[in-house]
């Protein structure tokens, strides 16, 4: 049940991701990006397998090692949640650019023709 | 054998010359000149102490490893064909060099043609002298590539330079075409044979021909011959080719570049050779090439034309003779090659001469030279002569030889009767243009129009002429006293392969009594001479644009046609594949990800049949998930009004920290609520410029949005089955590993901590470092921003000012949560916390100050200058890691203790920590940066960096 919700949830995300990275707007473009790797980084948390109340912190009480949560795809995400950051503001940044050198907000920098 | 050593230094020889002039002045032309012309005189030396061995039977190699894994040698090999090539290649070469001291002009850059000139020579005696398929199609391609040098030699000049790049690049397309065939044809021989050495190769006729890939490798080679020497139907690069130089002309269209193209059949001809295929190919396109090479030739009124076309068809005769598949055919295919060389290298610089001293080369105006250039005139005559096939010339002998080859050759049917008549009439017409080149230039009156009056040339431009046509005649008179010797040894070479055999018997001879071919020489002279009178006569050959019966559409502009429609297509495929527009290119990047995705689950079907994962979901969870993806699909539903927008992907982002706590990832969680929260005031602060535009932006259409929205429902479908699917499965990790030694050999409880900044230490500086790069990216792209000019005004703050309570109040938090952040740093090593988390906490804590209080009143009390944070925390981060090489561990090892600190008692510290603060410095400075950059643009449109608020 759990697994399904997620995997449902982990799909709607990518699609609302990835359909608002296809608009012509560059600010649709990084909510669009930030979405997506909203999806991404979840998927690859996902990876170590959905663990409710388990021991994020070795404290020694536990007798077995698989009491506690998987590290190593946290600590994969964990940066990988900075990097996002630093990329959607890069994004934002050329956004930004674009517009003041061109006075558009389209992505190619002009109105496709129609 | 004696003397192979100096075969590397035959061979090197002309390359170190062309690298020696490719650094020699223009300016320094006799240095150029004589560089040139001693380099083949020493190259002909070594060629004549050679001679005793090679006359003697012997083939000469000399080789070195080049790629052993490869089983390719560096290798030179020298029989009697390879040597008498080479003594055309050098001797002739020798006398262009003399004969383009006098023909260029003061004004071009000699050294350069020399340059280029030494090259190609190289490039020639490489490939008769390779003992190596491969190395033969190096040094082929050499030669493709350096005549396009020197045939585009004047591609600057303002007359000439249109025709000669044209000429160039047509001569380059087909003969480098070719190459191509040619090196597929020799790889399938190398296939054949189990080896490309060239000795092999020619010990395996047998096992060539019967293979059943032979036709196919014979069409590839012939291929490469053909466009080489100009066979019908690729023989049209030739006459535009002559937009060479004269020089050029007189060394690579008779004695050289073309004559690669026949080399290669005698060549090939004891392995390929002596089967049906070989007979119709090479026979038929020999004699197509020599019949309407003749026929064309007469109608040229280009004096270099007239003689290009005479090449194409005395190539056509040898191409022929090759062909006939007969022992004596080769022996006298052979010797047209020597006797073409002669006359047609002579004949070239005559034409030359008269271009040089009459400023012309049109027929239609040069008439009755003669008196000008009595000299000229004789040698040019003599030459003709022999290109006509008069007897005592050299070109006779060769030329009866052929005929009696036409005659006696066991050829099939309808063949026995079209050779001797297609020779006879192509003879013929041989005659009728070397009569109209005598005629037309040096008698029929007087010169018409000339810019100039004619004169006779400086001597030592005679000179070289004067050489071969006292050749042509010497061998005309006493052929078997001056080349018997050397015809034998290389027809042997041509006709056996390595090994000695038997060369039939034949005689070099100008008399050998009343016979058939002496009856076809006469009738082809005599029906020359018809031939020219007449038409001369009744039609006037000045008034003629073109060869009667020939198509209006020649070769030139079918190559050209052909090449515009092929750059068209590329144009058109180019610009169907990128239409540089953003939208595309990520549009095909996601189909193919999603296609990328889809094809493993469509091969195996199977794997859909998933165990279902796990437990049921509590009620809490449920309903915070359905608020998260109900928040993400209204996001996408009212997206385009956007402050709506941001604050529903924020809303997202905290269901997804909020996931983060549900399944025991408080370390996630945390980072995710920072990020989220300076996210949303990186999208804030852009949202001044980028704002919402109303409908006036809905550009698109229903049917491009529906297709999006199709193929983003694909890919979410695509993920989600993938999810779905690996969370039904069991899970082999490495992760009990770091479980089990985080402590004992990190020093850590807070296993995620541990991995970010000890076990995947190396990582998280890269990390780091691209953090800190983004952030100056951003800097950069923002520090010299200008606000667009737009129809309307972004919304400009003020008249409230900072809202009083705001400000008040987070005043009072900077302190606090400076300390929480110090707090999470410190701790971060055994409890969720961090370099990462702590970093972000300061970060928004003190960009709240700027939002509360304004850049200028923070700006008062600290500087606002957070570059150097980020290169403080490198730097610290990287000194951390190489501190390790200190006490000898590898870069980035980490320690860590328990000192027992007084009041504190035992203090958990590890060298990690170190490197922590790194990651902290540059976390802090990176994200103040990107958003003050943000947070700085159009705020001050004077430039002033002061700040006016």
């Amino acid at each position: 049940m759990t697994a399904l919700l997620v995997s449902i949830g982990l799909g709607v995300l990518t699609a609302a991701g990835i359909y608002l990275m296809l608009r012509p707007r560059t600010l649709d473009l990084v909510l669009g990006l930030t979405l997506l790797s909203y999806a991404v980084n979840l998927f690859i948390f996902f990876m170590g397998r959905l663990r409710v109340g388990a021991a994020p912190i070795l404290d020694g009480k536990a007798a077995n090692l698989t009491h506690y949560a998987d590290p190593l795809p946290q600590a994969l995400v964990l940066t990988a949640i900075v990097i996002s950051f630093a990329m959607t503001a890069v994004l934002l940044a050329i956004a930004l650019r674009t517009r003041g050198d061109t006075g558009s907000d389209h992505v190619d920098g002009e109105e496709a023709d129609a | 054998m004696g003397g192979t050593a100096s075969l590397p230094w035959l061979a090197s020889l002309p390359f170190l010359a062309a690298l020696a002039l490719a650094i020699t002045p223009n300016a320094r032309a006799r240095l150029a000149a004589w560089t040139a012309g001693l380099t083949a005189l020493v190259g002909l030396g070594l060629l004549l102490a050679l001679a005793p061995s090679v006359f003697a039977g012997n083939v000469l190699h000399w080789s070195v490893e080049w790629l052993p894994a490869l089983g390719l040698k560096l290798g030179f090999r020298l029989d009697g064909l390879a040597w008498m090539f080479a003594l055309l290649i050098l001797g002739i070469g020798a006398l262009v060099v003399l004969y383009a001291a006098y023909y260029l002009g003061g004004h071009e850059p000699r050294a350069r043609f020399y340059g280029f000139f030494m090259l190609f020579m190289g490039a020639m005696l490489g490939v008769v002298m390779a003992d190596n398929l491969i190395l033969l199609v190096v040094f082929w391609e050499l030669t493709s590539l350096s005549s396009f040098l020197l045939i585009g030699f004047w591609h600057a000049d303002p007359d000439k330079g249109q025709d000669a790049r044209e000429g160039a690049r047509m001569a380059l397309t087909i003969t480098g075409g070719g190459g191509l065939c040619l090196l597929a044809g020799v790889l399938l021989l190398g296939h054949i044979v189990g080896s490309t050495d060239l000795d092999q190769v020619l010990a395996s006729g047998a096992i060539i021909r019967s293979h059943p890939m032979y036709t196919v490798a014979l069409v590839l080679v012939l291929l490469g011959a053909f466009t080489k020497s100009a066979q019908f139907p690729f023989h049209f690069w030739l006459p535009h080719a002559m937009a060479a130089p004269t020089p050029v002309s007189a060394y690579l269209h008779s004695a050289t570049m073309v004559k690669a193209g026949v080399f290669l059949l005698a060549r090939f001809y004891p392995v390929l050779g002596g089967s049906p295929e070989w007979f119709w190919l090479v026979s038929l396109t020999g004699l197509a090439t020599l019949m309407l090479g003749a026929y064309v030739a007469l109608f040229q009124h280009d004096l270099k034309g007239l003689l290009a076309y005479s090449t194409i068809s005395h190539l056509g005769l040898i191409t022929l003779l090759f062909g006939l598949d007969e022992p004596l055919a080769v022996v006298a295919a052979v010797f047209h090659i020597l006797n073409h060389a002669t006359f047609k290298a002579s004949l070239f610089m005559a034409a030359g001469i008269i271009d040089h001293e009459a400023g012309s080369r049109d027929m239609r105006k040069l008439n009755g030279l003669w008196k000008y250039m009595p000299w000229t005139a004789t040698l040019a005559m003599v030459a003709s002569a022999s290109m006509a096939g008069v007897p005592l010339m050299n070109g006779f002998l060769s030329k009866e030889m052929f005929f009696a080859e036409t005659l006696t050759a066991q050829t099939y049917f309808v063949m026995e009767w079209a050779l001797p008549l297609g020779s006879t009439l192509g003879a013929a017409f041989s005659v009728a243009y070397s009569l109209r080149f005598i005629h037309d230039v040096f008698f029929n009156g007087e010169p018409v129009g000339l810019d100039r009056v004619p004169h006779s040339p400086p001597f030592f431009m005679q000179v070289p002429v004067a050489v071969l046509v006292v050749l042509c005649l010497a061998v005309g008179i006493l052929p078997a006293v001056l080349v018997g010797p050397l015809l034998a040894v290389a027809a042997k070479a041509a006709l056996l392969g390595p090994t000695a055999g038997l060369l039939p018997t034949y005689s070099l001879a100008i008399w050998h009594g009343w016979n058939l071919p002496l009856l076809m020489s006469t009738l082809a002279l005599l029906g020359g001479i018809l031939i020219y009178t007449t038409l001369q006569r009744r039609v006037n050959l000045h008034t003629l644009d073109r060869a009667p019966i020939t198509p209006p559409r020649d070769g030139r502009s079918l190559f050209a046609a052909a090449l515009r429609r092929v750059i068209n297509r590329a144009a058109q495929t180019t610009l169907g594949l990128q239409s540089g527009r953003f939208q595309h290119y990520l549009l095909a990047l996601v189909v193919l990800a999603v296609a990328a995705g889809t094809l493993p689950f469509l091969r195996s079907p199977s794997q859909g049949a998933a165990t279902v994962a796990g437990d049921a979901a509590s009620l809490p969870f449920i309903a915070l998930w359905a608020l998260g993806v109900a928040a993400t699909v209204t996001t996408v539903w009212v997206h385009r009004q956007r402050l709506l927008a941001i604050v529903l992907m924020g809303a997202v982002g905290l269901v997804v920290s909020l996931a983060f706590v549900h399944f025991s990832a408080p370390d996630l969680a945390l980072t995710q609520l920072l990020v989220e929260v300076a996210t949303i005031i990186l999208l804030m602060l852009a949202l001044r410029w980028l704002p919402d535009e109303g409908d006036e932006v809905l550009t698109e259409t229903r049917a491009v949005t529906t297709r999006d929205a199709l193929i983003a429902l694909a890919a979410g479908a695509g993920v989600a089955a993938l999810c779905w699917m690996v969370l039904g499965r069991p899970l082999e990790s490495i992760s009990p590993y770091f479980l089990e030694t985080a402590q004992t050999l990190g020093g850590g409880a807070n296993a995620v901590n541990v991995i970010i900044v000890d076990y995947r230490g190396l990582d998280t500086l890269g990390e780091i470092t691209v953090m800190g790069i983004a952030a100056l990216l951003i800097h950069a792209l923002l520090a010299d921003w200008m606000p667009p000019r737009l129809p309307w005004q972004p919304p400009v703050a003020g008249g409230l000012g900072h809202p009083m309570m705001l400000a008040l109040v987070s005043r009072l938090l900077l302190p606090l949560m400076a300390m929480v952040s110090v707090y999470f740093y410190l701790r971060g090593h055994n409890l969720p916390g961090g370099g990462f988390i702590a970093g972000l906490l300061l970060a928004l804590a003190l960009m709240l100050q700027v939002v509360a209080n304004g850049q200028t009143y923070v700006g008062q009390r600290m500087p606002l200058e957070f570059t150097p944070w980020i290169g403080w925390g490198l730097l610290l981060a990287g000194a951390c890691g190489m501190t390790s090489w200190y006490f000898g561990a590898p870069f980035m090892t980490t320690t860590y203790d328990y000192p027992v600190v007084p009041w504190l008692g035992s203090v958990p510290l590890a060298s990690a920590a170190v490197f922590d603060l790194g990651v902290y410095l540059v976390v802090v400075g990176g994200a103040l940066l990107a958003l003050l950059s943000l947070a700085r643009i159009g705020r001050v449109p004077t430039g002033n960096a002061g700040g006016s608020r």
